[in-house]
């Protein structure tokens, strides 16, 4: 889809939004909607729709399978770590009044937003290593879309969209 | 040693939960087997210190609250002598198998996969002991998913000795998600009516839309038996109780040696766990096994058709592997005919088969991954005149065949002596009949297997056998000899002396049978 000036800009111009957005909705499942899991599908969302418009592979150079497989791991640790984190401290599993012995109900947020951020970054992870799965041995669709071919500029260059050649 | 003591419960999990995610990052070449031998040795000496501790203390139970929210609004871990004796065979076959499954593993998995696997071994464990230890009915689903998906890879990991593996794990994948699908629709039909997720509280509020059973609301009356239709249907898949058995064979016949060894002498004994305490602590024996349900009479004729189609299926197969995969069906028919007599004898009689058949099962399926790991297959053709090439391993099996059997001294004897004085004890002499006939076929089976071994000569093109790297072959590596050898060792010691394992099933038994799970006082 490489040569779709429209989804490749409009793809550009929303990523660095889904990203933020789903930072938000990460940070925000501690006290209302939203959480670690659907915080974390948006993230995903925003890698997968650059791999959609720029070809998996691009995706992948930015970030690579080592890297998702990592943080898949690194986002159940940092769970399990945060349990492990009170019970050093002479809490049971989890008891996030560990993290602010003072001030239970401050610690709280603080322990679930941390938890939180964990599930985020395991579900994104996994849900971009589904992409890969799924995407591999495919390569970019080069767009050859006869009916919308016409409308493409030779080379399926843009002005003003230089980093995306490929 | 006291932070070990005060978190006994939740280190059960944690440990391998943890031991997973580092065999994941950093498994390459042998640290994944480290860690994961490492992860499986800690628990075993948890678990062993955890049914210390629930034999030694006074109420007969050990808990631990999650985030320290109290029992029944937070998720407890609840360990009585049932679940802890579990916990303890699981964690006995974990670490035998882990400490067999290096060379063998390697063998069969490429290296590039090995981290991957050593972390879903850790997991699919983590999923077994999290069910086994938990004491909340959603929880139990969650761990349930987990073991389940991390099974469903292991088996699939297979596909690198046998593509078959491929299509055992899919059918798996279906049918594991049907039925634990149907497990959560139980447990949502029985929390609508509850309003509650911890078993204890689920079994107290049962017990109360039990006593208002005809003046109360019909729909409750309803809504039970629905859920409970559902979670036995779920579970019978789960437990791959006859007829629900179809994915059964094909999954433990093509997945890597050590996964089938490791799911056949855990897995479903996890299964069985769960519906006796479905049966028993949470719905209640009154109520399954009463009139207006009787599920073990339904349980009991799937049971003994799973211990005669399953013995005879089990004598018709070539492949050693799928031999003993169809005896394990018989076995589960064992297991639930003797939940389903629901006296003292038979109930234990199924608590110390769970136990006595784990070992058995566990180490012939090791004997018989030694096989695959010296010539590459286990049908009949390869174990000809076995006996006297590979001496320990044969007769590891051929022991292990005689506990099949129920043969006297070895521990299969001991709990098919049980569930014969069970059914007996309950009137029902023809479940007596069917357990001894079970044991003729599984003497036919296991004497296939034997007179190929040790009488017959090898055809003769393969007087000289050798393995499949060519070379002469040779008895097993000690690595791989010693945790077979220990398996099959324990499951005769058990057969002699039955004290210690009856005394602690029966003590299971008696809590299950005193009312809800022991917890009424």
């Amino acid at each position: 889809m490489k040569n779709q000036m429209i989804l490749r800009v409009i793809a550009r111009w929303n990523i660095p939004f889904m990203l933020v957005f789903g930072l938000y909705v990460i940070t925000h499942g501690e006290g209302g909607p939203g959480g670690g899991f659907q915080g974390g599908v948006i993230v995903a969302a925003a890698f997968i729709l650059y791999g959609l418009v720029a070809g998996a592979d691009r995706m992948r150079a930015i970030l690579p399978r080592r890297a998702t497989d990592a943080a898949a791991a690194l986002g159940v640790l940092l769970y399990v770590g945060v349990g492990i984190y009170s019970m050093l401290r002479g809490y049971t599993f989890l008891d996030h009044t560990a993290i602010l012995p003072s001030d239970p109900g401050a610690a709280e947020p603080w322990g679930m937003t941390l938890v939180e951020y964990g599930v985020g970054l395991t579900v994104a992870a996994v849900m971009v290593t589904v992409y890969n799965e799924i995407s591999e041995g495919t390569g970019p669709d080069d767009g050859t879309v006869p009916a919308t071919a016409a409308l493409t500029p030779p080379g399926g260059r843009v002005e003003g969209s230089d980093g995306d050649r490929s | 040693m006291s932070f070990i003591e005060q978190h006994l419960p939740a280190l059960v999990i944690i440990v391998p939960l943890v031991g997973g995610i580092l065999s994941a990052l950093f498994g390459r070449r042998t640290l994944g087997w480290a860690i994961a031998m490492f992860a499986t040795a800690a628990v075993f000496g948890l678990c062993a210190m955890l049914l210390d501790r629930v034999l030694a203390a006074p109420t007969g139970r050990v808990e631990y609250f999650m985030s320290n929210w109290p029992a029944p609004f937070g998720i407890a871990f609840v360990v009585d002598s049932l679940n802890a004796s579990v916990l303890l065979i699981i964690a006995i076959i974990a670490a035998v198998v882990t400490l067999y499954a290096r060379p063998s593993i390697q063998s069969e998995i490429p290296a590039d996969r090995l981290p991957a696997f050593w972390g879903i071994w850790l997991f699919c464990l983590t999923g077994l002991l999290g069910i086994t230890i938990t004491g909340d009915a959603f929880n139990l689903y969650v761990l349930l998913e987990i073991s389940s998906l991390a099974t469903y890879v292991l088996i699939a990991m297979g596909k690198f000795r046998e593509r078959r593996a491929l299509t055992a794990s899919m059918n798996y994948l279906v049918l594991g998600t049907i039925g634990a699908s149907f497990i959560l629709v139980g447990i949502g039909f029985l929390y609508s009516i509850t309003g509650t997720l911890n078993m204890e509280d689920m079994a107290m509020r049962l017990r109360e839309i039990y006593a208002t059973w005809e003046t109360g609301e019909p729909q409750y009356k309803r809504a039970t038996v629905t859920g409970f239709g559902f979670l036995m249907i779920g579970l019978f898949l789960k437990l791959a109780l006859f007829p629900l058995h179809g994915w059964l064979p094909n999954a433990y016949t093509y997945s890597p040696s050590a996964v089938s060894a490791l799911l056949a002498a855990t897995a479903t004994k996890v299964g069985a766990y769960i519906a006796i305490r479905f049966l028993y602590t949470i719905m209640g024996t009154d109520f399954a096994f009463g009139d207006a349900i009787s599920s073990d009479q339904v349980i009991i004729i799937a049971a003994s058709l799973a211990i005669l189609v399953g013995s005879w299926l089990a004598m018709r197969q070539q492949n050693l592997k799928k031999m003993l995969a169809f005896s394990s069906l018989a076995q589960i028919g064992y297991i639930a005919l003797g939940v389903a007599i629901a006296n003292p004898d038979g109930l234990a009689g199924a608590i110390i088969h769970l136990f006595n058949h784990a070992l058995t099962k566990g180490g012939m399926f090791l004997a018989l991954g030694i096989v695959v790991y010296r010539l590459g297959g286990v049908t009949l053709d390869d174990l000809r005149g076995l006996g006297r090439k590979m001496p320990i391993t044969m007769a590891a099996f051929t022991a292990g065949g005689l506990g099949l059997i129920g043969v006297p001294l070895t521990a299969g004897f001991v709990s098919k002596w049980y569930l014969v004085g069970g059914a007996i004890e309950a009137g029902r002499p023809d479940l007596a009949i069917v357990i001894l006939v079970g044991s003729i076929l599984a003497l036919m089976y296991v004497w296939k297997a034997v007179e190929v071994i040790y009488f017959q000569k090898a055809a003769e093109e393969r007087l000289v056998i050798l393995d499949s790297t060519g070379s002469r072959l040779r008895e097993a590596p000690v690595t791989m000899l010693v945790p077979t050898v220990i398996l099959i060792a324990a499951s005769i010691w058990f057969g002699i002396d039955a004290d210690t394992s009856s005394h602690v099933a029966h003590r299971a038994a008696e809590t299950l049978l005193r009312g809800i799970g022991g917890i009424a006082p």
